[in-house]
């Protein structure tokens, strides 16, 4: 059993908030919404939810959230990104709107809908990569008009990839954690596989101890992978 | 229908529903056009929805209201990157093809179109696209839900401004559903046959308390304050038809609306995005009107 008493925050503005609270009950943590920023104070962790990453961008500047969770993301506080969730993470969105601001947490570009329109969404596994989540194999993991992970680079390390027969039949990233930044372009919260959520929990509850960064580490895939050290491109 | 393809599956119920899981909080809007369908995302929608005319003109040209030209929707397609729904008439599963073959995210069998058949409802399983239907009841709502309905919005009554029959339908399918928690499992037999509902929907409902779907809210949204009443009855999100498009300034109103279905809690705020927005949609009386749309489908 992981640790109790961390008290984990939900991106409350736009989503499938609901899911990841039921997911965080089924592990044992406790959940607040976060609407405004005097709901970020004494959260151990921050979970920003799957829903629409332009209506969710636009809500976190309007709300006054957006500099507040920036500020603490840098100094340390544990994340978890779902689907858009991921996207309000990434380093780099390649087809975003000019106005969407992200976090800069994750060393990944993306692709929004990168797996096409609704009719290609899917349910299908992802395939953990080295230890961290390979307790039981596959994670299920149902993709919504899922962003695509289409660069990895820096201290970004891929959890977990999906292979299955792709337009290209190429494999792409699916989970990716950089120190205390955990990104997911799937909904673990939509199954009843909770090991995501489990890992967030442990990262929420040792977040003063955690060290500044993890080690990144390689992972094989069709992917552009660019070695650590080398510095992120510009954002367009 | 749920299709496997090397290792996906696709159209799968989990898949459908997710989609409207995904939108919880969030304002659809009704739009014709690509220019429109800009305004919409640029104010934070979390969708929109494509149609011939907007449910004010509709009502107010008459004739056969029908699916919108597809030239109209590639354009919509273009113009955002949020999902993209499109609505089809009742029974019309031929415009429901061409819809789910232009790639749209998600179908609308809709009430403010004319309907096709006057027996039927679209087979939405056979889809691998997802469906949203109207509902004026807790019965009519789970029988779109046994057709495969993966949202339930009310119906409200398109196009006129006025919340009031929103407000009848999201009571009546929510109260409904509260008495039936109370119901014992010889009840739910009666609640069924009076509901003209499979009784395991109805068994479900029950031990859940709520649909196995989404519960949006349709018809009359035309202000902030229109948004916050309906999301504090229990509405998971809102669409707005005419209300955007009919108003004075329709990208003022929409962002307003949208913040006001996010912090739909907080009255301060609603209050501060409802300050100076112009004149709202006039708006229709019930007792005018010559014919009632949510009175369409069955």
């Amino acid at each position: 059993m992981e640790e109790p008493a961390a008290t984990v925050g939900v991106l409350a503005l736009q989503g499938d908030v609901l899911e990841h609270e039921a997911a965080f009950a089924d592990v044992g943590v406790v959940t607040r919404r976060v609407r405004r920023p005097a709901d970020l104070g004494g959260i151990d962790g921050l979970v920003l939810p799957g829903g629409e990453s332009t209506t969710l961008s636009m809500l976190l500047e309007s709300s006054g959230l957006f500099e507040p969770i920036a500020k603490s993301i840098t100094r340390g506080l544990p994340v978890l990104g779902t689907c858009a969730g991921l996207i309000l993470l990434a380093a780099r969105v390649e087809d975003g709107r000019g106005d969407q601001r992200t976090f800069s947490a994750l060393d990944c570009a993306v692709r929004r809908n990168g797996y096409g329109p609704q009719r290609f969404s899917f349910e299908g596994v992802a395939e953990p990569v080295g230890d961290v989540l390979d307790d039981v194999g596959p994670l299920p993991a149902v993709f919504i008009r899922a962003p695509l992970v289409t660069e990895v680079w820096g201290g970004a390390e891929v959890l977990a990839t999906e292979s299955s027969q792709g337009p290209g039949g190429e494999t792409a990233p699916v989970v990716l954690r950089q120190g205390h930044v955990l990104g997911v372009t799937f909904h673990p919260e939509l199954t009843g596989d909770r090991r995501l959520h489990r890992l967030f929990a442990q990262m929420a509850g040792r977040a003063e101890r955690a060290p500044a960064g993890t080690p990144a580490r390689l992972a094989t895939g069709s992917f552009e992978h660019r070695p650590a050290g080398e510095p992120a491109p510009a954002r367009r | 229908m749920a299709t496997a393809n090397g290792g996906r599956a696709t159209g799968t119920f989990t898949v459908k529903r997710g989609l409207a899981d995904m939108l919880r909080g969030g304002v659809i809007m009704d739009v014709v056009d690509a220019e429109q369908a800009k305004i919409a995302e640029d104010a934070g929608a979390v969708s929109v929805m494509a149609l011939e005319r907007v449910p004010a003109d509709i009502r107010r040209d008459g004739g056969v209201a029908r699916m919108s030209d597809p030239a109209l929707i590639d354009g919509i397609q273009q113009a955002v990157t949020i999902p993209v729904m499109a609505k089809a008439r009742i029974g019309h599963f031929a415009e429901a093809q061409i819809l789910q073959a232009l790639g749209v995210d998600y179908i609308d069998e809709s009430e403010v179109l004319t309907p096709a058949d006057e027996a039927h409802h679209i087979d939405k399983w056979a889809f691998t696209v997802p469906f949203v239907c109207g509902a004026t009841n807790l019965g009519e709502a789970l029988r779109r839900i046994s057709e495969g309905a993966a949202m339930i919005r009310s119906k409200g009554e398109a196009g006129t401004g006025n919340i009031v029959e929103a407000v009848r339908h999201l009571r009546a399918i929510l109260g409904d559903i509260r008495k039936i928690t109370q119901a014992d499992s010889a009840e739910l037999y009666g609640w069924a046959k009076e509901l003209r509902a499979p009784i395991g929907l109805v068994q479900e409902v029950a031990e859940t308390g709520q649909l196995s779907v989404p519960l949006f809210c349709a018809g009359g949204i035309a202000t902030p304050a229109d948004a916050s009443l309906v999301m504090q009855l229990g509405a998971e999100a809102v669409f707005v038809g005419s209300g955007i498009f009919k108003s004075q300034d329709p990208a003022r109103r929409a962002r307003a609306i949208v913040e006001a279905t996010t912090h739909f809690e907080d009255a301060e705020h609603v209050a501060k995005v409802s300050r100076g927005l112009g004149d709202a949609m006039r708006g229709e009386e019930l007792s005018e009107l010559s014919e009632r749309l949510a009175e369409r489908g069955w």
